[in-house]
């Protein structure tokens, strides 16, 4: 990945930073510069919860090159208390142990390497609790 | 609007022609679409490929295949919405001649997708690449999460899901332009490689090569050539969150929905008109959220009216009688324009063995990544 696009994003994925809408109170995660739920140009940065439940998941056996090495490994769509919902690796569990509506905590992790010479890419993955 | 109409069409084989070039593809769909429309001389040209930049190291694709296919200075441009470029390349065709400014269109939709380039990574760009590709998750990946959160809220089975492969292979055999001809099992759906869980590599769409064509023409250019009068009474797009995750409801697949509900409008028609479809079965949860999304069935039925035949050849409404994206091939900006080219042979009733009888109206739904985008048309065969 080249380095401006990760290097960019670091506020998302290292501290969960969130945009939350001044009018409507809406979070949009990533921050976004047009509010879905109203139209309003203007936020304030909020840090969104740890803590979640488990929406739907699968688990990863024919994975992208970058990757590889992981498979098999497992993603879940993931509700913050927030509401708020993204796109995370599930880990330090096996793939039986996932359910709908299991509750997980978000982690600090190694997400992927450019190449061999390139930045180590870091952000959040989940942990059943 | 002026109306329009489908006078010609024409395919490559899909499946892997590593014998022949991307260019080559697409001319070879053209001429056969020029021939069988009969005409001399086209206004504009439309193509559909979703990431040849990736595929093949071509981008500029337009200017392209009008130059190989001989007819440059005809305008041209090529069209992009991930795997539905090819339904949208046809809908920009549509409203050149409706709008009056064109009188005789071609839409072709070409990907070359065997040449070597890293397939996983190029299809996974019409996901959201900084949220969802960036955390590893791959297409078949989301299209599992769809799947495991439809059986969690509606009971949908593993087995239904299945049903969807068997039928479409089924379909496929009939089909000499298909790129498996070879009927399955549903044990063998469940039983084979697990790509993303619970989904196996029989359950998804296949790498493929190729092409297709449609000639349109405004329906005065289609009386004088005599032409049976197939014509497109309908075209409608939408869109919707580009990430699974951003979207209300996982199961829902509202870019179709609404897509679908404007084109019945556009038509005057209800979901109980249409006597065949062909449907965007890029992983067979997509083929049950679809027939759902298009009115064919209530929502949360789609697996269980899958798995009753309704969507058979010989059901109450067939869907995919080509064989669709897992039989026929997802050569992923070709399909739109390919489902186009099944509905009118069907409606010319050219379609062989998997000839659906007296059909005269049918609808083609194409549909870009994990549903972001959509495109649907409606072509009704007047007597």
């Amino acid at each position: 990945m080249p380095s401006p696009r990760y290097w960019r994003e670091t506020p998302q994925r290292y501290r969960l930073e969130a945009a939350k809408c001044k009018q409507c109170g809406k979070i949009s995660f990533p921050p976004r510069l047009v509010c879905l739920g109203c139209g309003n140009k203007d936020f304030d940065t909020v840090k969104l919860s740890d803590k979640g439940k488990i929406v739907t998941f699968t688990t990863i056996c024919v994975a992208p090159t970058q990757f590889t090495e992981e498979a098999p490994y497992s993603i879940a769509i993931v509700e913050l208390s927030d509401g708020v919902r993204f796109t995370t690796q599930v880990v330090d569990c096996t793939p039986e142990d996932l359910e709908i509506g299991k509750p997980v905590k978000i982690v600090f992790r190694k997400i992927q390497e450019e190449d061999k010479t390139g930045i180590i890419c870091y952000g959040y993955k989940a942990v059943l609790t | 609007m002026r109306e329009v109409a489908v006078i010609g069409c024409g395919m490559t084989r899909f499946g892997e022609l590593w014998e022949k070039s991307f260019r080559d593809i697409f001319v070879e769909a053209a001429l056969k679409a020029i021939d069988d429309a009969g005409v001399d001389h086209l206004d504009s040209l439309y193509v559909g490929t979703m990431t040849s930049g990736l595929f093949v190291g071509q981008e500029h694709v337009g200017a392209l295949m009008a130059d190989y296919l001989g007819v440059a200075p005809v305008p041209a441009v090529r069209v992009e919405s991930a795997c539905c470029s090819g339904g949208m390349a046809l809908r920009l065709g549509f409203f050149d001649i409706a709008s009056g400014n064109s009188d005789i269109v071609l839409i072709g939709g070409v990907e070359k997708m065997t040449d070597g380039a890293d397939v996983t990574y190029a299809l996974a760009t019409a996901a959201d690449q900084e949220y969802e590709v960036y955390q590893g998750v791959t297409f078949p990946g989301l299209y599992a999460m769809i799947a495991r959160a439809h059986m969690h809220q509606y009971g949908t089975t593993r087995k239904q899901l299945a049903h969807v492969a068997v039928k479409n292979h089924h379909n496929g055999s009939l089909n000499p332009h298909a790129q498996f001809q070879n009927e399955i099992t549903v044990e063998q759906v469940i039983g084979a490689t697990m790509v993303a869980h619970p989904l196996t590599v029989l359950d998804s769409s296949p790498v493929s090569d190729g092409a297709a064509c449609v000639v349109l023409a405004s329906s005065d250019v289609a009386k004088k050539l005599k032409k049976p009068l197939i014509k497109i009474v309908s075209s409608s797009a939408a869109t919707d969150a580009l990430a699974l995750h951003q979207r209300e409801d996982i199961t829902t697949l509202k870019a179709v929905k609404h897509a679908a509900e404007s084109a019945y409008k556009m038509a005057g028609l209800k979901p109980t008109d249409i006597q065949l479809a062909e449907v965007h079965d890029c992983f067979t949860i997509a083929e049950i959220c679809i027939v759902e999304e298009l009115g064919f069935v209530k929502k949360g039925k789609g697996g269980e009216f899958t798995e009753k035949g309704e969507t058979a050849l010989e059901g109450s409404i067939p869907v995919n009688t080509s064989g669709g994206l897992k039989a026929k091939g997802h050569p992923v900006g070709a399909t739109g324009v390919a489902q186009a080219v099944e509905i009118v042979e069907q409606l010319r009733g050219n379609a062989g063995k998997r000839q659906v009888k007296n059909a005269t109206i049918g609808l083609t739904q194409n549909m870009g990544g994990s549903g972001a985008s959509s495109v649907v048309h409606i072509f009704k065969k007047e007597s």
